[in-house]
């Protein structure tokens, strides 16, 4: 049932749509995400999908599609990246308040100026209050695999909340690994048909879409999205499960690794999180008790699940791929921070940004971070609450 | 074809108690190009007066499915929406016959919302796209768009003591959604009836995308008696100002030609927005917008081969 391919992410990706045989796909090319609208055109010309394509003009208008299509009754995705997600931002905002079940992959690429093709976080990072769920993905298997567990959770009845999957641009999205994949009947099996209970092309019962909400009714849309963000949580883990019964691969909220016994530790996403595992370990060889953790879901975020994984860390980094110009360090730091204020323990919290527009992170970078953890830990004190990664200052 | 005593026998799909205002242009455009309709619809619209007015929750106006997404993305939607359609019908996951129908006013379409709907005309989705042409923004305070016609007193093109009113002449959108080579694109006046419900049968029986550009006054952005509606209509054809024609398949057809060219001051002096047109200083504009009016319709004349 299981195979193994290797593939690039993008073609991890475009495989899992495939599978998956979404009815409506909406989507604009942008480097690094193209090959998924170009691989999964060639589904669709070679009819391997049952695929309505729609060649839209901008990403504006590919959300906008997408969120047609979604409301009237398809299963419906799209894909993009950086300026793509930017443009299409007034609507990915109204796709979640419209409470629609779209997956959307986005390869996370640096936002413009200077214009930046490579990869980092600012993309999806900006795009976190915006009421979707956010997947991460260290490597293709996990951007397949969340792919398709997507679906599930974007459709679930407690839901119905977009999902973004992220994968790091062309570290992953061109990178080519080995991979798991499945048979195209299992996963169709896995992600059933997608039956809404209101849609517009009901004939029975027309509904009306996108009204005019004040003061009156707003704020109570507004409540029942923070509670669907909310029960997201325990369907996510659900649909995990589930989804290890048939794929035989483990997902959480997070991945703990080697965190049970250790003192000094990192939070880390995505592709980033190779690198430092394999610092981890270079460290437990030196007897050093270093761990990290690896966010996979961001959106919603995990907050006492992470508090109880790190409260016996001595000393944290918390690694950001995304500038906030808060100057309180970047997007993934403050509620990691604020995670762990009820912890009794008095963890040190520092933060690195790193890795912005594809600047490489190589495991001397993380050695330094642990070396400054080591250091923090010993002495209870930190030079600074916010450092900068592998840039000239 | 239904004559008007029995479109008004016709279930109307815009309800009554909707919030336009009266003696507004669009409630009348809207059940005029519905009354048309076979089929069942999905009906897509761009935020602006017509959207606000009929569906404050938790009340809506639409007996058919209606779905409003954002300003500048009705012609983008309602192609998702019929994406979908085409494709759970060729999958067998729906059985019914519909069509679908998208309205935006000026601004969501001259403006805003011009490139999405020239995405979707160019795509050839089975769509017809409405726009209520009221030539401002009205929904935000009458501020000018690329509709507004020359010299007219907007809250962004303001007459003052040194620009009296606006400055360019309008964009003349039904040409261009015409050259989008589509198999029909018109422009028509709810004041001739016949003429709009034609069209609008027309729109929806053609396969492929239509684009119908419908007049709309609005009483609070044009500043007329609201009982004067028809005849400022009616006066927008006869001044040559907004002529009636369709294009079909490529085929440009003038539909009414008046038998005496009324000047166009006689429409601009039932609207408060032109009164400091008359004023002397001011009179070179109304000369400048007749001016106009004839080098438009001498080509229009030539397209529709009346020359």
């Amino acid at each position: 049932m299981n195979k193994k391919v290797a593939l690039t992410g993008n073609e991890a990706v475009a495989l899992s749509m495939k599978q998956i045989n979404p009815d409506v796909v909406a989507a604009y090319p942008i480097t690094p995400q193209t090959e998924i609208v170009q691989f999964f055109s060639s589904f669709v010309a070679n009819g391997q999908v049952d695929t309505e394509f729609v060649t839209v003009e901008s990403e504006h208008s590919a959300m906008s599609a997408t969120v047609g299509a979604s409301a009237a009754g398809a299963r419906a995705m799209t894909a993009t990246s950086a300026n793509g997600l930017a443009l299409m931002w007034e609507v990915v905002y109204i796709a979640a308040s419209n409470r629609l079940p779209i997956v959307m992959p986005v390869v996370n690429r640096a936002l413009s100026a200077p214009i930046n093709i490579h990869c980092d976080h600012s993309d999806t990072m900006g795009a976190r209050d915006s009421g979707w769920i956010q997947l991460y993905s260290e490597n293709s298997q996990e951007a397949y695999d969340n792919m398709i567990q997507a679906v599930r959770i974007a459709e679930h009845p407690d839901v119905l909340l977009p999902v973004m999957v992220m994968m790091d641009g062309f570290i992953i999205s061109h990178g080519l690994e080995n991979l798991e994949v499945m048979d195209d009947e299992s996963v169709k099996d896995f992600v059933g048909t997608y039956k809404p209970d209101h849609y517009l092309l009901d004939i029975e019962n027309p509904i009306t879409m996108g009204p005019l909400a004040l003061f009156d009714f707003y704020f109570e849309v507004k409540r029942q999205q923070a509670e669907a963000m909310k029960n997201a949580k325990d369907v996510i883990l659900d649909v995990a499960k589930e989804y290890k019964d048939l794929s035989g691969r483990e997902y959480g909220l997070f991945e703990s690794y080697k965190l049970d016994d250790a003192e000094i530790a990192i939070v880390v996403m995505s592709s980033a999180a190779g690198t430092g595992k394999y610092v981890v370990d270079k460290l437990r060889e030196e007897g050093k008790k270093a761990g990290l953790l690896k966010l996979r879901v961001f959106r919603p975020f995990p907050h006492k699940e992470i508090a109880e994984a790190l409260k016996h860390i001595k000393a944290l980094a918390v690694m950001d791929r995304a500038e906030s110009f808060s100057d309180f360090g970047g997007p993934l730091f403050a509620p990691i921070r604020s995670a762990l204020f009820d912890v009794k323990n008095d963890i040190k919290v520092v933060d690195y940004i790193y890795g912005l527009g594809g600047r490489d992170i190589v495991p001397p970078h993380i050695e330094k971070v642990f070396n400054d953890l080591e250091e923090i830990k010993e002495t209870g004190k930190y030079d600074k609450l916010v450092n900068y990664l592998g840039v000239r200052e | 074809m239904a004559t008007l005593k029995e479109q008004s026998k016709k279930e109307q799909i815009l309800t009554g108690g909707h919030r336009l205002c009266a003696g507004c242009g669009h409630g009348i455009a809207v059940r005029m190009v519905l009354n048309a309709a076979e089929d069942p619809l999905v009906i897509g619209c761009a935020t602006g007066c017509l959207e606000v007015a009929t569906t404050i929750y938790p009340y809506t106006a639409w007996r058919s499915s209606f779905i409003h997404n954002a300003f500048e993305n009705a012609a983008a939607t309602i192609s998702g929406v019929e994406a979908a359609y085409k494709s759970l019908k060729k999958q067998g996951k729906i059985k019914d016959d519909f069509k679908f129908i998208a309205f935006g006013g000026d601004g969501g379409t001259y403006d805003i919302g011009l490139q999405s709907l020239s995405g979707a005309m160019e795509r050839g989705h089975n769509i017809v796209y409405v726009c209520l042409d009221n030539g401002a923004y009205m929904n935000t305070g009458i501020q000018r768009s690329s509709a507004t016609p020359r010299g007219a007193d907007t809250t962004t093109s303001p007459v003052g003591k040194v620009i009296p009113g606006k400055q360019q002449f309008r964009k003349d959108l039904t040409a261009i959604m015409a050259e989008h080579n589509i198999p029909y694109a018109a422009q028509a006046s709810p004041n001739n009836w016949r003429d709009l419900y034609n069209k609008a049968k027309k729109a929806f029986e053609v396969e492929g995308p239509a684009f119908i550009n419908v007049m709309a006054p609005c009483p609070r952005g044009w500043r007329y008696n609201t009982p004067d509606i028809a005849d400022i209509l009616k006066l927008a054809y006869e001044t040559r100002y907004w002529p009636l024609y369709e294009v079909e398949n490529g085929e440009w057809k003038l539909n009414y030609k008046p038998k005496k060219y009324v000047p166009v001051e006689e429409w601009l002096k039932l609207q408060g927005r032109f009164r400091h047109l008359f004023r002397d200083e001011n009179r070179y504009i109304i000369d400048e917008i007749q001016a106009e009016v004839d080098r438009r319709w001498e080509v229009l004349l030539e397209r529709c081969g009346e020359k």
